[in-house]
């Protein structure tokens, strides 16, 4: 699946099969700054995601 | 695709959204409808306005400002919108141009002003000529200019997009220097004194990620980037503290600040309005200030006669106010 990160913006490819909470752990992403989007829909983190998805995972923090 | 086997706790439909410090998912639908209940919780309990009064939204283009705004107008509220063009690079140009669609599309009111085309300067420029963090610049025009505008329009309220993450990172560092002047003031309202127009939080008890998947779910384009000279702020490194701490210990930062408000904040009430001194006019532009001119037309004055300095040679100046 291709995954979509910010803070640099950057494209990932990684394989499927894992859930939301899994990814973030695995890219050492706190759950509570990001929400997930998976083909263009909000996922909860048990959602599992496949090998053709495309995710998007998006900050929520901002700092102004 | 995606499967998930979480449900919504109000209908049982396949949730979009985990909220551990509710310790339940949620669909779009009730996801929307914590949202509008949590709002109006805080405008009914901090007394901020009511349907009667004409309101001011400041507005950034960024996720929170524009999720306020929105749900104002949604629950039949009488808002409109200020934005300052801030000369801050790409980022300036982008951002207004978000807002600017969201006023349009909805057919709403948008109040603007240009910092370089009315007042001949810009954030950057202000920053190097008064040798501060830009970001203190930034804050005191953006204040004085929508303060100005509230009264300029007879805006009975101001109202700014601070969530539940913007106010416990402010208290984070308030604690962590006990500064008790400012934490007398870190109220979700402050009354109209001085000159200076009610200002009021609706979102202090809604997360950034609330107020993001808000947007997500009404579908609210907004400028995901950031300000680039927030990056590395200490600002954003409090509201990481406190997320690190919100994913061990669900809850603890809306507890950390809610009940500081419930409290604390009452028995530092008097600390504050020890604060509130006598006042007179500016010379220049009316404003309410201690001097003969006010801050922000003292830094007009000695901004807009310098040249402009581009945003790349004050990146490296960061901290916030
Ligand atoms: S980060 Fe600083 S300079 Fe940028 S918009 Fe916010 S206050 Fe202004
Ligand atoms: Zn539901
Ligand atoms: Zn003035």
């Amino acid at each position: 699946m291709q995954v979509k990160l910010r803070n640099p913006k950057r494209e990932i490819e990684m394989r499927g099969g894992k859930t939301v909470n899994r990814l973030l752990d695995d890219l050492e992403l706190v759950r509570e700054s990001h929400l997930v989007i998976c083909n263009g829909t909000l996922v909860p983190g048990d959602a599992k995601l496949g090998d053709d998805d495309v995710i998007e995972i998006r900050p929520v923090i901002s700092g102004g | 695709m995606a499967t998930s086997g979480s449900k919504c706790r109000a209908c049982k439909a396949p949730a979009v959204i985990d909220l551990p410090r509710h310790n339940a998912n949620f669909c779009a639908e009730h996801l929307l409808q914590l949202c509008r209940r949590q709002v109006e919780k805080a405008i009914d309990d901090y007394e901020m306005f009511s349907k009667d009064d004409r309101l001011l939204v400041a507005v950034s283009g960024g996720k929170d400002s524009l999720a306020v705004w929105d749900m104002l107008v949604e629950a039949g509220y009488q808002a409109d919108g200020f934005y300052v063009g801030l000369g801050i690079g790409d980022y300036s140009d982008e951002s207004g141009d978000y807002v600017r669609r969201f006023a349009d599309e909805r057919g709403l009111t948008l109040v603007t002003v240009d910092l370089r085309d009315d007042y001949g300067y810009d954030i950057p420029t202000a920053a190097k000529v008064t040798k501060r963090v830009p970001c203190s610049a930034c804050g005191m025009s953006k204040r004085h200019l929508f303060d100005k505008a509230a009264r300029d329009g007879g805006y009975d309220a101001v109202v700014t997009g601070h969530n539940l993450d913007d106010e416990a990172a402010v208290l984070l560092g308030n604690v962590l220097r006990w500064d008790i002047e400012y934490l007398a003031r870190q109220l979700p309202v402050l009354p109209a004194r001085n000159g200076f127009p009610k200002k009021c939080k609706p979102l202090v008890r809604l997360t950034e990620r609330e107020t993001a998947a808000w947007c997500l779910i009404r579908g609210i384009d907004y400028l995901v980037e950031e300000c680039p000279i927030a990056a590395g702020n200490r600002h954003l490194y409090y509201k990481d503290t406190l997320n690190s701490l919100e994913q061990k210990s669900p809850s603890s930062k809306s507890a950390f600040y809610l009940n500081f408000i419930d409290n604390m904040a009452p028995l530092l009430a008097d600390q504050s309005a020890a604060a509130a001194g006598e006042l007179n006019d500016c010379e220049r532009c009316g404003s309410p200030t201690t001097n003969e001119l006010c801050a922000f037309c003292r830094l007009v004055e000695k901004s807009s006669a310098h040249e402009p300095v581009p945003v790349e040679l004050v990146l490296g100046k960061r901290g916030r106010s």
